[in-house]
């Protein structure tokens, strides 16, 4: 098309706007998430793995199990202690902190759960 | 065979990324390797083919029009379609790269009793198209989630818009349903369209396919296969991949390897199939250039500067005698002396 004046501009616009992560990272990779856990429990729900990638499908079982059919149950074993599928009465009782656990990582991987427009926090 | 030899290859693709990411150790293959290589080809051939089609001549004026083009100043002439300015070019070209403005016209020939045939203008493709690109675009514009640290209030108000309907946790995206919904339709009408059918080939399916392929994987693994899905390890491994600095920090599931595979095949397929007609569209001589052939001359780059304009008065100058002697009617007549020489 003989014209690169205008072709090559663009293609390196192009370039440095598929690159863009690289630039605005500026190979700063940031540190990881470190949530603060609980100090007084050993265990989580679900091995830790699993607690990890599945806590949000967790959650929303419970909420429709509780929601849906009325199952308030206390048959949530830890440890040797039973808990009810709760929220705020279960993990919120291990997991005290909102913003030094949950937040900690939604912030980095840009979650905003909705849930506590409505459900509260602990006060902290 | 066109339907079924690159459903094999996209089956093909996954198998392999399958069983090759759960090969201990293999994960810095699937995971750092192949990611880098595909971009790297990603961005050096699109370079290459964008070049490629800078340095090519364009030897004559072609831009299609589909208005009365502009000739007298009192007759009205159709600015987008025959446009005769630059700024009328930039109007017709940014509504085709923003809006898909020529598949508007995607006409459909149908014979109704008469027979009487007509030529009607059939919207599907482009409702198909712009759910589809726009679906994408979101789309990769969310992924950037797990890219950028911190994350821009851009990424986050995409995000948020698309889980609007807060379905479910992990939320349901808008754009999944889109994407979809998008993409069977314009498979469907390569299998259910005859005309489209007839001339659809395995290029044609296969990109259908791939990403299809990527957009299932996507969901699986966010709905589904959610096991090992650790998005904390998962953004880790990212954010490194654009620093520089690639760790994968836990065992991520297979379904995670597959996505990137399938996803690194696409960005390696992209520069040399029919995909480039995202570069290609603002290369489109028959789009970018003016309907100004009568007002400026557009001078073919391969005219070889040695053969200057010949004229007819030269050329009549030149064959005139032949021109006589074949009784060839000419403009100007011989002169006296060369009839007399012609005699001869
Ligand atoms: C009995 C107290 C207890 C309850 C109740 C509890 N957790 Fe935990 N949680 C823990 C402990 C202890 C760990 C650390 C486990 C480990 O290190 O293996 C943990 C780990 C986690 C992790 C992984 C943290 C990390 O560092 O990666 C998540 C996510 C999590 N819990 C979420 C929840 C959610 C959501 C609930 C409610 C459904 C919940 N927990 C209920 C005690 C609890
Ligand atoms: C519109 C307000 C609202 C939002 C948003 C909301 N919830 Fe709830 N949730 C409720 C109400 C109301 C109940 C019932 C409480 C009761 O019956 O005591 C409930 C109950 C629950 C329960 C079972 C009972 C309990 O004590 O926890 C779970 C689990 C739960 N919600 C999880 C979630 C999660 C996870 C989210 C975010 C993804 C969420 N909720 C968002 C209003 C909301
Ligand atoms: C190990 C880091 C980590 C911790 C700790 C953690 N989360 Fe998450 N959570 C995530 C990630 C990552 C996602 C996003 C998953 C995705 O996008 O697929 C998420 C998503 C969610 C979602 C679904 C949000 C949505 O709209 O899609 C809910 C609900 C949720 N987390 C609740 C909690 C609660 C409550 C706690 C604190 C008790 C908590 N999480 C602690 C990492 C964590």
């Amino acid at each position: 098309m003989y014209d690169g004046g205008k072709i090559i501009p663009g293609l390196i616009i192009f370039v440095l706007f598929i690159t863009f992560p690289v630039w605005y990272n500026r190979g700063n990779a940031g540190a990881v998430p470190q949530p603060e856990l609980p100090k007084k429990f050993k265990e989580c729900v679900l091995p830790y793995a699993d607690m990890r990638a599945e806590h949000m499908q967790l959650l929303n079982r419970w909420r429709d199990q509780v929601l849906r059919t009325g199952d308030w149950g206390f048959d949530v074993k830890i440890g040797d202690t039973m808990y009810q599928k709760s929220l705020m009465n279960t993990c919120m009782q291990c997991h005290t902190s909102k913003k030094k656990f949950c937040d900690r990582c939604h912030t980095y991987a840009s979650v905003k759960p909705y849930c506590w427009d409505c459900h509260i926090a602990p006060v902290e | 065979m066109k339907y079924t030899f690159p459903l094999a290859a996209v089956v093909a693709l996954v198998l392999f990324s399958w069983v090759g990411a759960s090969i201990p150790g293999m994960q810095y293959i699937f995971g750092i390797v192949v990611p880098y290589l595909a971009m790297g080809l990603f961005l050096g051939g699109f370079c290459y083919r964008v070049i490629g089609w800078a340095r090519s001549p364009v030897p004559f004026k072609i831009p299609t029009t589909c208005g009365q083009g502009f000739s007298l100043p009192w007759i009205k002439y159709d600015k987008l379609e025959a446009p005769l300015t630059t700024s009328q070019v930039i109007a017709r070209m940014f509504l085709e790269v923003v809006l898909f403005r020529s598949l508007w016209r995607n006409t459909k020939a149908t014979v109704y009793k008469g027979p009487k045939l007509t030529y009607e203008s059939s919207k599907w493709l482009w409702l198909f198209a712009m759910l589809f690109h726009y679906s994408f675009l979101v789309i990769i514009l969310r992924h950037m989630r797990l890219f950028l640290n911190p994350v821009p209030a851009v990424i986050s108000n995409i995000e948020f818009f698309d889980g609007i309907l807060q379905i479910g946790a992990p939320t349901m995206y808008l754009t999944e349903v889109t994407i979809l919904l998008g993409l069977f339709l314009l498979l469907g009408r390569r299998f259910f369209n005859r005309h489209v059918r007839y001339i659809s080939l395995a290029n044609d399916f296969f990109p259908l396919y791939l990403i299809i392929a990527i957009v299932l994987t996507g969901i699986l693994m966010r709905f589904f296969l959610r096991s090992g899905v650790d998005i904390i390890a998962i953004k880790r491994l990212a954010v490194g991949l654009v620093t520089f600095h690639p760790t994968i920090i836990a065992d991520i599931g297979s379904i995670f390897y597959i996505h990137v595979f399938l996803v690194s095949a696409l960005l390696v397929y992209f520069p040399f199939s029919k995909l480039m007609h995202m570069g290609g569209v603002f290369l489109s001589p028959t789009r970018n250039m003016a309907n100004d052939t009568r007002m400026r001359r557009h001078i073919n780059p391969w005219n070889d500067p040695n053969i200057k304009p010949h004229s007819y008065a030269a050329y009549e100058d030149e064959f005139r005698k032949d021109m006589v002697e074949q009784g060839i009617p000419v403009e100007k007549p011989l002169t006296a002396e060369e009839s007399a020489a012609a005699e001869e």
